[in-house]
């Protein structure tokens, strides 16, 4: 097997309290291989985007993390001084934010901005920067790259927006991007576009991404594999046919029961009873285990099986009685 | 429902004060001078503006010390006319207390009411209202209130004036004050004024008054609370620079900025008590109300600044 | 741009014809103008001829329009305490408040940008925490206060700098400047000092605020998950960013400045245009009150014009029709 270019191990980010202490994250752990797309999928406040921030370093105060392991190309990152970490964010590892609209800077030129970013990772000069500029605006398809390059953000539309953001987030050539919902904020027509875009200029580079989204239908058509998250823990993680064709872990088989896939022509939606617990009221063991209708005594006990990455099991005690 | 909500509201309230030592300390400070002003009267050792009771022979003496003529001794000293600064610096703040409270009180009816009009009314009312705010607040408060000031003087006969120089004052400080109230009121009836209650209301037939006091108004206390504290400590400090610019409170009663007026003279003299004391007063009593006003603006309204 | 020029100086001249409006009142109704020209000894013929002299038997808006006419030319009559043009007092004086001003302005802009964008970035240190806790107590501060504390530390008890006046001028042309003497710079430290540091802390708090608030958003987490450096992130990013909100106020608070000249003036005894101001209300001296207020509100009106046209070099979303964009 080919090295990961990205490595989670066991990572737990928590964030203290005036009373109590939260874990947003924890336990997690997968791989990302080179080139590869990994979903990350799971309800709002499950710990995704604060995963990806904890991997590219940009934790808000308070929340740190407080334990675990995270390699990028066999170097160990989540440790590294401020100024190493910084090095390696847009060179190492890029980013793509939700809301276009508000990731950009409004005063000043888009190309500015690429500019600065080019020459802040790569040893070129301000001529070949500009010209790599005009040069990632036309790979992501803006008309007119040569003339735009001095436009202002406000002067462009959500989706074109999006684009000079990816551009952004690839202009230093990082072998992964962290894609934190990159469509969700956008008119449901563009949606596609983006989505097609990110994958086509990922494959040309060999870039992997890492994939944030609650929307399984960009994780079936996108991803190579899925991790669903819940709660802060990983439950699932596996090639995502699999996963969505047979889910193993009871919150992935509701998940699954309550989303709209075109390929799957079901009647009716089922829903998940109750909702995910606030992070402070953690039940004991499963944290799924009070809304699970196969929930047995064992499920207060333990968060169940470790999951080790890439063997496509659930974190569940009864994985097999459940998909059997 | 609403019991509950109120005593929520009410118990988080005092969780953040119990929890704010500066709030608490302030507020402490705020009451023992706002009380000392009120019994002023009671707690004052002599009554320093009744002629009769001074002796000149007094003047000047420092704190704590006997008078070398006289033997009499006074905690802070005494003014060159033989007045008991303890007992002017009471006095003195009744005065500042009492045009602070009556300025921002106008200047809170006024501010509010217009406030209510002009987001209820809307139209060329509520645009002339909200333009008037906007060029007034294109000057400095502290302006406003001394031209204010000057014009009403003007109009004041002339043996009156002393006599009137409080009115006056309430009556300028209160008027460059309002244009915050209004802002806040106006903004917040906009918002409510959309919501559906008060169009169920509309439509049950109420007056438009009564909407607006029965309802729209409750929802506006948190914030027009804030600004009025913090307007107590501005009013507080306005009354005192226009006292002690000799625009304000007469010499005949003097308030803690005409006090300052007076000490400045003995800057050079050696006679500092005559200054500091209510210099230090004054600022005590400013910086509580202004710490209050703040801690006050952060648990109620955060977004206000 | 033009159209947006033009607009503003539009609503600038409908504020300086209501305050206009305000003054000519003042002058109108306040007091009775014969009266206070024309002493004890008067006859009914002596109102009756000044009433037509001063224009007073006509209607209200040929007087108004009279008054305006006069404003503009820079004549505002007579002090009445005087007995001199108000025009003449007042080109006397305004040298010395604006060279007050202009120092307390630098001073105030330039270190409360500093500090504040300083106590922005290092938030959670104690010196920032130092700065804010000292600047809570000196908004509570009352200016003549600082500028009484002043005085007693630096003239009292140092015996270094000079507590009134404006030390040896120097006449350059009709300008009255204490720029160029020794006595003259000494004498405005303290004042310019007393003056600055209100809108000095002010400024601050607001840059802090607003540059805390900048820090927050998506394009600065962008521009750290992009990799770029602490110093490109807070100053090239961030403090663009912040300039707007900021300016606006700051642009109010240099208005302000003219304004609490007054106070500083009168506690340094600085011969400038803010203590004939207050010594004008004192005596209800209304030509004097009227023309300050006239200047004063072209001044404002100047820097709120000037505010709105930074505005519109700073930020390129005002910029409409450049390369129809959409969103």
């Amino acid at each position: 097997m080919v090295e990961p270019v990205l490595s989670v191990r066991n990572l737990q980010v928590e964030i203290p309290l005036r009373k109590s202490l939260l874990r947003p994250v924890d336990n997690v752990s997968f791989d990302i291989a080179p080139g590869e797309i990994l979903g990350v999928v799971g309800e709002s406040g499950a710990g995704k985007s604060m995963t990806g921030n904890a991997i590219i370093g940009l934790l808000d105060r308070p929340a740190h993390i407080c334990g675990g392991e995270v390699w990028l190309r066999g170097q160990r990152i989540d440790n590294l001084p401020p100024e190493a970490m910084r090095r390696i964010r847009g060179k190492g590892i890029g980013m793509v934010f939700q809301d276009p609209l508000t990731s950009l800077n409004p005063l000043l030129p888009i190309g500015a901005q690429l500019r600065e970013t080019i020459s802040e990772h790569l040893p070129v000069s301000n001529d070949e920067a500009a010209a790599r500029a005009i040069a990632a605006l036309e790979e992501v398809g803006i008309p007119g790259a040569a003339r735009r390059v001095d436009a202002y953000p406000h002067e462009f539309s959500g989706g074109m927006r999006q684009r000079v953001v990816i551009a952004l987030a690839l202009c230093a050539e990082p072998g992964l991007v962290i894609a934190d919902e990159p469509t969700t904020a956008l008119d449901v027509s563009v949606q596609a576009q983006i989505i097609v875009l990110l994958k086509r200029l990922c494959r040309e580079r060999g870039t992997a991404i890492m994939l944030v989204t609650h929307d399984m239908g960009v994780i079936a058509e996108t991803a190579d594999r899925v991790a669903v998250m819940y709660a802060g823990r990983l439950v699932e993680l596996g090639p995502v046919r699999e996963v969505l064709s047979a889910p193993c872990h009871p919150y992935t088989i509701g998940l699954m029961a309550s989303t709209p896939l075109a390929s799957q022509n079901r009647k009716r939606l089922n829903q998940i009873p109750g909702a995910m617990p606030r992070l402070d009221a953690l039940p004991p063991g499963c944290a799924f285990q009070p809304r699970c209708t196969s929930a047995r005594e064992v499920c207060g006990q333990g968060v169940g099986p470790d999951l080790t990455a890439g063997d496509g099991r659930a974190a569940c005690w009864f994985t097999q009685a459940v998909s059997a | 429902m609403r019991q509950a909500i109120a005593r929520a509201w009410a118990s988080d309230f005092m969780w953040s004060f119990r929890h704010s030592p500066v709030a608490i300390v302030s507020f402490i400070v705020a009451m023992v001078l706002i009380m000392a002003a009120i019994l002023a009267p009671f707690i004052a050792p002599h009554t320093p503006f009744d002629p009769g009771s001074l002796n000149l022979m007094n003047g000047f003496s420092s704190p704590m010390q006997p008078n070398q003529f006289t033997g009499e001794v006074f905690w802070l000293g005494t003014d060159d006319q033989g007045r008991d600064v303890f007992s002017t610096i009471l006095y003195g703040m009744r005065i500042s207390l009492f045009v602070g409270f009556a300025a921002v009180t106008f200047a809170m009816i006024l501010g509010v009411t217009l406030g209510l009009i002009a987001g209820y009314a809307g139209g060329w009312v509520g645009t002339l209202i909200m333009r008037v705010a906007d060029v007034q607040l294109t000057f400095p408060g502290i302006l406003v209130a001394m031209l204010i000031f000057g014009i009403a003087k003007g109009f004041t006969p002339i043996h009156l004036r002393d006599q009137m120089a409080i009115w006056v004052l309430i009556f300028a400080i209160g008027l460059s004050e309002w244009v915050q109230f209004a802002r806040v009121v106006r903004g917040a009836t906009l918002v409510e004024k959309g919501k559906e209650y008060v169009q169920a209301a509309r439509l049950c037939g109420r007056s438009g008054t009564a909407i607006m006091v029965r309802h729209i108004l409750p929802n506006v206390l948190g914030p027009v609370l804030v600004i009025a504290t913090i307007s107590l400590a501005l009013s507080i400090i306005a009354e005192a620079t226009l006292s002690f610019l000799g625009v304000g409170a007469p010499p005949t009663k003097p308030s803690l900025g005409t006090l300052i007026r007076i000490g400045q003279g003995y800057l050079f003299s050696g006679e500092w008590w005559i200054l500091l004391f209510p210099a230090a007063t004054l600022l005590t009593l400013a910086l509580a109300v202004n710490l209050l006003g703040d801690w006050l603006r952060d648990v109620l309204n955060p977004r206000l600044r | 741009m033009l159209a947006f020029t033009i607009k503003r100086t539009f609503q600038s001249f409908i504020v300086l014809l209501v305050v206009g409006l305000v003054a000519f009142s003042m002058f109108r109704f306040v007091g009775d103008p014969v009266d206070n020209m024309l002493g004890q000894e008067r006859t009914g013929a002596d109102i009756e001829r000044l009433r037509g002299v001063l224009g007073l038997d006509q209607p209200f808006p040929v007087q108004y329009f009279k008054f305006l006419k006069g404003a503009v030319q820079g004549n505002f009559g007579v002090s009445y305490r005087q007995g001199r043009p108000v025009s003449e007092i007042i080109s006397e004086r305004l040298p010395a408040t604006l060279e007050l001003a202009a120092v307390s302005a630098i001073l105030a802009v330039g270190i409360g940008f500093a500090l504040g964008v300083f106590v922005a970035i290092r938030r959670d240190g104690w010196v920032a925490h130092t700065i804010m806790t000292v600047s809570l107590v000196g908004v509570s501060l009352p200016t003549f206060l600082i500028g009484i504390l002043l005085i007693y530390l630096f003239s009292v008890e140092l015996n270094w700098l000079p507590s009134f006046g404006r030390g040896e001028v120097v006449m350059v042309g009709e300008w009255r400047t204490g720029f160029l003497t020794k006595s003259g710079l000494q004498a405005l430290i303290l004042p310019s000092i007393t003056l600055g540091l209100y809108q000095m802390t002010l400024i601050m708090r607001l840059v802090r605020s607003e540059m805390l608030e900048v820090l927050r958003q998506d394009y600065i987490r962008f521009a750290r998950a992009r990799g770029l450096r602490d110093r490109s992130v807070y100053f090239r990013h961030a403090l663009k960013n912040t300039l707007i909100p900021v300016i606006t106020v700051t642009g109010l608070q240099l208005g302000s400045i003219i304004a609490f000249a007054i106070i500083t003036e009168t506690v340094f005894q600085w011969p400038g245009v803010g203590l004939l101001f207050i010594n004008s209300i004192q005596f209800v001296d209304i030509p004097v009150m009227a023309a300050y207020l006239m200047l004063v509100s072209v001044m404002f009106v100047a820097i709120n014009l000037i505010v709105d046209l930074l505005y519109f070099a700073i930020d390129p979303r005002l910029h409409v029709g450049r390369s129809g964009g959409t969103g």
